[in-house]
């Protein structure tokens, strides 16, 4: 899978879980939680959404390797063929 | 025959303005059943029916604003002979009553609502949050909620937005159109002020005294972390989980911490029901409450507070559980500050303050170690209880989370 189609799907995910962000404000380095303001429910949420989208079962212990947008592009590209 | 009433929804709720019926005359209702929304400061609402028969007469209009006691609808008991020629009760669902509607205004389809699940289903991730007066609206206009800017708390899409976005809406004679329509911004301060109300109203009448007590957390957050290692994402568990289920059950155990003061009465509560404290992105919070939790299993609380904080941001709270909480219990997540001593939310009597978790030299054993410890601030109402019972709050609580397997 491409990175842009990554960024697309994990950008599409972010909304669905926060849908007051605006996906074009999103910049590649914004921390999830210090800067987008997710709290743990949220990123439970996005973790079961890009589950779900990507059959991508992403463990507790990896949460910190998707915690800003370029990261999770990096973490899923890496783990999904 | 009842009377269904605009209901409080809240301490300090004097009004609330009717945005959309979803029962018509001759539908049949259930106790739980939703059948109104109103727009409140909190966010439109969901209101449920107390009572069974059938729905003779709907004595409100969209768009009307309403105090608090003001008539709603009449609803007559099952067996009650129909007055006039309203239509026989229907013993399965309608879709919608024929012809009832036919003379009046274009209004939201009749239906009944089936039976709130103990648990609703999480709004999957993708679904844009809408109000339900919005969603309906956007669905007989069959407007793309996704086209739609919201502009209510967290952007969520309200019954006004769908009118401003809808092709020539203008001349749609709606009764909900005499609604003014909600502002980037006002619907927040709108529950600026309600939290304003409440918590002033708190801090001037309940006589607040605070308990605290740094519990090592350890053993929790590593059965979590073990418990949560070989599952899906869907069954997962937080911590905050188990903080609502030591908080709960504690909460059963000391009578004086459950309940609510009225009348200068305290009346300690059967069930308990934590309002569980949930911070709106954009700003705001509101603490509905996890109905009759004590009976849960934990897993079942993490769906339901999963459930509730999805609702929550969405606006599709019912007002049950606006009004039901006995006990709240406010967290601050994951990270951040140490402790929160917490104000009470009338007419409960106590609050528990859960700080983010930090790890700590701690003594174990007589060794010092790190260990992540969680600072647990009981906010009680001195009418009610003294130290002692608040002590064997915190007590309780402690015991619980420190043996997470029994949660």
């Amino acid at each position: 899978m491409k990175d842009d189609e990554i960024r697309a799907i994990f950008l599409n995910e972010l909304v669905g879980v926060a849908p007051d962000i605006d996906p074009k404000t999103v910049s590649d380095d914004d921390h999830l939680q210090d800067d987008l303001g997710l709290d743990s429910m949220d990123v439970l949420n996005l973790v079961s959404a890009l589950h779900k989208r990507l059959d991508l079962n992403i463990p507790e212990a990896d949460y910190s390797q998707i915690a800003t947008l370029k990261m999770a592009v990096g973490y899923i590209s890496k783990h999904v063929g | 025959m009842g009377l269904f009433a605009m209901p409080s929804l809240g301490a300090d709720m004097e009004a609330g303005t009717l945005v959309e019926w979803l029962v018509q005359p001759g539908d049949t209702v259930k106790r739980g059943d939703i059948v109104a929304v109103v727009e409140t400061q909190k966010g439109a609402i969901e209101i449920e029916c107390f009572e069974e028969g059938t729905v003779k007469e709907l004595k409100a209009e969209l768009g009307q604003k309403l105090p608090v006691g003001a008539p709603l609808a009449l609803i007559g008991a099952e067996g009650e002979a129909p007055r006039e020629a309203a239509p026989p009760p229907v013993a399965e669902p309608p879709a919608s009553p024929p012809s009832a509607t036919a003379a009046e205004p274009p209004r939201a389809p009749g239906r009944t609502m089936p039976p709130a699940p103990a648990v609703a289903p999480v709004t999957p991730p993708g679904q844009v949050a809408a109000s339900p007066a919005a969603r309906i609206r956007a669905e007989e206009l069959q407007l793309d909620l996704a086209e739609v800017k919201g502009t209510g708390p967290n952007g969520v899409i309200l019954l006004g937005d769908i009118e401003r976005a809808a092709p020539g809406a203008k001349g749609a004679p709606r009764p909900a159109q005499e609604t003014a329509p909600p502002k980037t911004g006002s619907q927040i301060e709108e529950m600026r002020k309600a939290i304003a109300a409440a918590m002033t109203r708190s801090k001037q009448t309940i006589p607040h005294f605070y308990l605290s007590q740094t519990i090592d957390v350890q053993p929790a957050v590593d059965w979590l972390a073990r418990r949560n290692a070989d599952l899906p994402p869907d069954q997962r568990l937080l911590l905050g989980a188990l903080f609502v289920r030591a908080a709960t059950l504690a909460a059963a155990r000391v009578g004086t911490s459950n309940g609510h003061f009225t009348d200068g009465v305290f009346r300690p509560a059967d069930t308990v029901n934590p309002g569980i404290a949930i911070a709106l992105r954009g700003g705001g919070l509101v603490a509905p409450a996890l109905m009759d939790a004590a009976e849960m299993t934990l897993d079942e609380t993490m769906a339901a507070m999963r459930d509730l904080v999805t609702r929550a941001r969405a606006g599709r709270l019912r007002g049950s559980e606006m009004t039901a909480g006995t006990i709240t219990v406010s967290s601050l997540g994951e990270t951040g500050a140490e402790g929160m001593a917490g104000v009470i939310f009338p007419p409960q009597v106590a609050l528990v303050g859960l700080g983010a978790p930090q790890i700590r030299p701690w003594v174990v054993d007589g060794a010092v170690e790190p260990r992540t410890v969680v600072t647990l601030t009981l906010s009680v109402d001195h009418r009610v209880s003294d130290a002692r019972q608040a002590a064997r709050y915190v007590a309780e609580f402690e015991d619980y989370i420190s043996a997470p397997e029994s949660l």
